[in-house]
């Protein structure tokens, strides 16, 4: 059964369409990531399964149980937010007992110390329990408000950047230790970032948002192998997806209505000047640590491409391109199904 | 145009010591990144550069001058917080102009120098705009104009990207260094941030509690960190790390881990019996079922182009980095492959990198 549903849900500030006509439906145990830039939607629709929005129109559907008109404290979620709100005067033990001492909730003091002690010890945090909250680090800080929400068994937790103050170690550790919570306990999350590597190494499934509109909701997999448009297929990937006009490949194996193609490193490859097929210009090579970028011209157009560790190139090389199974889009930017990645 | 020396500094707050004899030279046009973790003693450092820190001991010299009792203002140097910060009922062109204004500047020479900074940042079509109606990216240009347009000695900038989203940091660490290839102006940049120090930095200086633990080009700090934290600190992800008990010999080539033989860099050094870690970065592991060094898939990240495949070994877990169609089967038992010229081997207690042929010079270097 799902857990959660929004139904033709929309909201708008003034002039401004937050969300638009959203529909989703999210199963028990999912963890649904919420991909887009600054300003599509995805805090808000974040906030209107919350209860902190009202929506214009449509639903949302807890646990069968439509609780659009409903408070937030009626509602059975947990918020966590960007910045974490702790109460500095409490210990962290107090902390992450406070959602479960409400008077709501009224819960034996013995159960609530078996219950902050095995999230803490989840969060790794059960050496900090007697501090300060405000003598913790940031990356300390944000456990405990994950870990606040955790001490709870909510039908869903919302969770809104919950990384994007914390430095990128830190992010990476925390990104696998929520995952793994998340498998241990089964618990469903919708969680809402602009960070690709976060949706893609977390999310059972990703829905892109731009300007108010779910554009796609798919696996990681399904998402970055077959996006419905030009758009979705750069949300993911680094380096980006390639875009570049159809006519400068025109061969036979270049649909006839594809405007763009879009081209990944995996669809490109690099071969010596000698050989026949689409010649390109390497311009730099930039050296990025563990990923090295090959800039290459095509014309008068720019490519980036994983540079393979084994290949030797340099500014001013002279290559020749061979492309495997690229990306078409439409003129309106919708992807063309070709037999080998239409799944 | 200057050189920033900092020798033999120190700050002591209370019982505290942030910054514990810090000695590094900024060459005259380069842009240099303090990189470490929050609490590291960065931010004190350039706070120190700028003159809103007094050093305990140690000297400041701004192209050979002794600065270090001057306070901020008596030093030519813009100092760059977060860079938002615009006056929202000026336009553009006051926003810009607003230091040199300060200053009783003349307003013809005002114009001029703020024409000038607007073309270098390419907003001069913008000058008579509200801020109020700008794109996030044509703010940050405004607010960068404004530091630049009284054309300082040098740029101290600390975390200015720090709130922006990823994709946007990304553009803008490549419009900030672009913008340091036009005006070449000396810049200390803070962040912890490592895609940013490899992305903007002629060199990094990498700090961690109080002290530089490594000063050198990105590549340099990437391919041959000289200790265990640089290591882990720079990559995404980090360095793996073997455990291995041993005694070592000048002119080794190979370690025994796990009853395997690993192929390593010569040896520089002999070493008593003791406990060593080797590191191997991500994209340098692959696969081979002929490797005696085997491991257990506990888990795969997909990224699209890659994945990371993470394998525990009886030495330790590593970090691979595959393409993303190998087919990977968590439980599997796995043989590792390590790419031998680009191994580190470390000192488990000092943390310090052995000198080898891959480290030359080791930690003393």
């Amino acid at each position: 059964m799902a857990e959660i549903s929004l139904v033709e849900v929309s909201k708008r500030f003034g002039a401004v369409e937050a969300v638009l006509g959203l529909s989703l439906s999210i199963a028990d145990g999912e963890f649904v990531v919420l991909l887009g830039p600054t300003g599509a939607g995805k805090t808000t629709t974040l906030r209107l399964i919350a209860g902190l929005e009202r929506p214009d129109k449509g639903s949302v559907i807890i646990r069968g149980r439509d609780v659009t008109r409903e408070v937030p404290a009626e509602r059975d979620v947990a918020f966590v937010f960007q910045q974490y709100s702790l109460y500095p005067h409490l210990t962290v033990y107090d902390n992450l007992a406070f959602p479960l001492r409400s008077p709501a909730r009224r819960m034996d003091e013995s159960f609530i110390r078996r219950r902050v002690q095995q999230v803490a010890e989840l969060l790794h945090i059960e050496q900090k329990l007697g501090n300060r909250a405000t003598a913790l680090s940031g990356g300390e800080m944000q456990r405990v408000a994950i870990g606040r929400a955790l001490v709870r068994e909510p039908a869903v937790y919302l969770m809104d950047e919950p990384l994007s103050s914390l430095d990128a170690k830190l992010r990476a550790e925390l990104r696998l230790e929520l995952k793994r919570i998340q498998r241990e306990l089964g618990t469903t999350i919708i969680y809402v970032t602009h960070d690709q590597i976060e949706a893609m190494t977390m999310a059972d499934r990703i829905g892109v948002m731009s300007k108010g509109i779910l554009i796609q909701l798919d696996t990681p997999r399904g998402i970055y192998e077959r996006p419905k448009s030009a758009y979705v297929a750069t949300r993911l990937g680094n380096p980006s997806i390639n875009l570049i006009p159809a006519k400068l490949l025109a061969n036979g194996s270049v649909p006839a209505q594809a405007q763009t193609i879009g081209l990944r490193t995996e669809h490109i490859r690099i071969f010596a000047a000698d050989r026949s097929g689409t010649r390109a210009r390497v311009h730099w090579v930039e050296h990025l640590g563990d990923q090295n970028h090959v800039h290459l011209k095509l014309d008068t157009h720019s490519l980036v491409t994983l540079a393979d560790p084994a290949q030797k190139l340099t500014a001013g090389d002279e290559v020749t391109l061979e492309f495997a199974e690229p990306l078409y889009f439409d003129q309106a930017g919708n992807r063309i199904p070709t037999d080998g990645v239409h799944a | 145009m200057a050189e920033i020396r900092v020798e033999t500094v120190t700050k002591t707050f209370g019982t505290f010591t942030a910054v514990k004899g810090v000695n590094f030279t900024v060459d005259n046009g380069s842009f240099f990144v303090i990189l470490g973790p929050s609490g590291c003693g960065k931010t004190t450092t350039l706070r120190m550069i700028a003159g809103l820190e007094l050093p305990t001991s140690g000297r400041i010299l701004l192209d050979g001058e002794d600065v270090t009792a001057l306070p901020a203002s008596a030093r030519d140097i813009a100092f760059v917080f977060q860079l938002f910060a615009l006056y929202p009922h000026m336009n553009v062109r006051q926003n810009i102009g607003f230091p040199l204004r300060c200053q009783n500047y003349p307003r013809s020479e005002i114009d001029k120098a703020v024409l000038e900074a607007a073309r270098l940042l390419q907003i001069d079509q913008l000058l008579d705009r509200r801020v109020g109606g700008l794109s996030g990216g044509d703010r940050q240009r405004v607010a960068l104009g404004r530091a630049i347009v009284r054309r300082p000695k040098a740029f101290l900038m600390d975390e200015p990207l720090g709130a922006l989203d990823s994709e946007f940091r990304k553009l803008m660490c490549s419009e900030l260094r672009e913008l340091h290839d036009r005006i070449h102006a000396t810049s200390v940049y803070i962040t912890h941030d490592q895609l940013e120090a490899m992305a903007m930095a002629d060199r990094i200086a990498v700090m961690n509690g109080g002290l530089i633990e490594q000063i050198g080009s990105p590549q340099e700090i990437y391919d041959r960190p000289k200790s265990m934290f640089v290591a882990d600190f720079i990559g995404a992800p980090p360095m793996s790390f073997l455990g291995v008990r041993t005694a070592l010999q000048r002119g080794d080539r190979v370690i025994r881990i796990d009853g395997a033989s690993v192929d390593m860099p010569e040896l520089f050094e002999d070493r008593a019996e003791g406990r060593f870690m080797l590191g191997v970065r991500p994209e340098n592991v692959s696969f081979a079922d002929s490797s005696g060094l085997r491991g257990r898939v506990i888990g795969a990240e997909y990224l699209g182009t890659t994945q990371i495949v993470t394998v525990i070994t009886a030495s330790g877990q590593i970090k691979a980095r595959l393409p993303a169609a190998s087919p990977v089967q968590v439980g599997e038992t796995v043989g590792l492959k390590l790419r031998p010229d680009t191994l580190s081997l470390f000192d488990s207690s000092s943390g310090q990198a052995l000198s080898s042929a891959r480290h030359a010079g080791g930690h003393n270097g």
